[in-house]
């Protein structure tokens, strides 16, 4: 029985953060010392080499290793950096017909034999992209934002999820503003957490050094920077450890008097 | 409602929009769930209303039938006032 920890990192709508996500936390995993690989099962518009900096290294994908014309060696690209970490492109972007749940299981079983972690980044959507990365998926964090759109599509994600008995299935809520939550013009974390009844794994707030960080082809989770944005993603990492690490609080992220005056505004009266 | 909202009340000014979002959402999430639409619901109202009204009277107005959401469980919760019973089988004959 492998212990290998196989998590679909999903969230219907596209451009929350899945693959920012995804490459966080494969850094801050590796880091911690586990052995984590992240497969891009969004092979027709793969981005997670670009958020790795490890786009000029690809040669091989899952697809060459399962028609056996290389070695699962010759495919896993490891990270220069932080050689704890490995990426493996599901395929090759002109090869769209590839890709069945069956391939998918078969590659997965192959990464769970020397990996503890297997990060599947999956791309967006309901249709079978997503069927596919999800096949062999054993637990799910799902991605989203405090926004109609995003919250709405994450739900039907957690129902395909909740249907194909993928568990446990977990939430991290991303781009937060805390600003906007305060002033109530923004959805709350409750809000949220009540909307989709799923466990909070993390709060990540919006933070300029994403932007800059994918730039460089270096996640923030790489170096030694304090932001916000890094922060949250090494608190995740620790908590899909097992570790028992306070979330965020978006209000304390504005102290003072008029933090608290808006505290005192967003009391419920009935 | 909270303290914002009411004093947007008492200025005339519109309620903060997450409000409006979370109550917009919970709509949605419920008819997605469920997978009726919402022209379907008001075609199962009507019916369930007149299949209620051959047995009982029904205070049609005030009467509610709705789909409810928590914890990913959707529900649907019908709310009809009843006037006063009809002391006749629903074929016709009385009982």
């Amino acid at each position: 029985m492998s212990t290998t920890r196989t998590i679909l990192i999903c969230s219907g709508k596209g451009g929350v953060g899945k693959t920012t996500t995804t490459a966080n936390l494969g850094i801050a995993l590796a880091r911690l010392g586990a052995r984590t690989v992240v497969l891009d099962a969004d092979f027709g518009l793969r981005n997670l080499d670009l958020l790795l900096g490890l786009e000029n290294r690809i040669v091989f994908t899952a697809q060459e290793v399962l028609a056996e014309t290389c070695r699962l060696e010759q495919a896993l690209v490891k990270h220069k950096q932080e050689p704890n970490l490995a990426l493996l492109p599901a395929g090759n972007p002109r090869m769209l017909e590839w890709l069945t749940p069956k391939d998918m299981k078969a590659i997965v079983s192959l990464l769970e034999e020397q990996f503890d972690y297997v990060l599947i980044d999956c791309p967006a959507g309901i249709e079978d992209g997503f069927k596919n990365a999800a096949a062999a998926a054993r637990e799910a964090v799902v991605v989203t934002t405090p926004e109609v759109a995003a919250v709405r599509d994450a739900d039907r994600v957690i129902g395909l999820l909740n249907t194909q008995g993928v568990t446990p299935v977990q939430l991290v809520l991303n781009r937060v503003r805390p600003k906007m939550m305060s002033n109530q013009e923004m959805l709350s974390v409750d809000d949220v957490t009540d909307i989709l009844a799923l466990p909070l794994l993390g709060l990540v707030f919006e933070d300029e050094q994403v932007i800059v960080s994918t730039n460089r082809g270096e996640p923030l989770t790489l170096g030694e920077s304090g932001s916000p944005a890094a922060r949250a993603y090494n608190n995740i990492a620790r908590r899909l450890q097992g570790e028992d690490i306070p979330l965020m609080d978006p209000s304390e992220a504005r102290k003072g008097f008029r933090a608290r005056v808006r505290q005192l505004m967003q009391t419920r009266l009935f | 409602m909270t303290v914002k909202d009411f004093i947007d009340k008492l200025l005339g000014r519109q309620t903060a929009s997450a409000s409006t979002a979370k109550q917009r959402l919970q709509l949605v999430l419920a008819h997605d769930r469920s997978d009726l639409n919402p022209e379907l619901l008001a075609q199962m109202r009507r019916e369930i209303l007149e299949v209620v009204a051959r047995y009982v009277e029904i205070d049609i107005e005030e009467g509610d039938v709705s789909l409810e959401t928590e914890d990913r469980m959707t529900a649907l919760v019908a709310n009809l006032p009843i006037r006063r019973s009809i002391q006749q089988s629903p074929n016709g004959g009385t009982l």
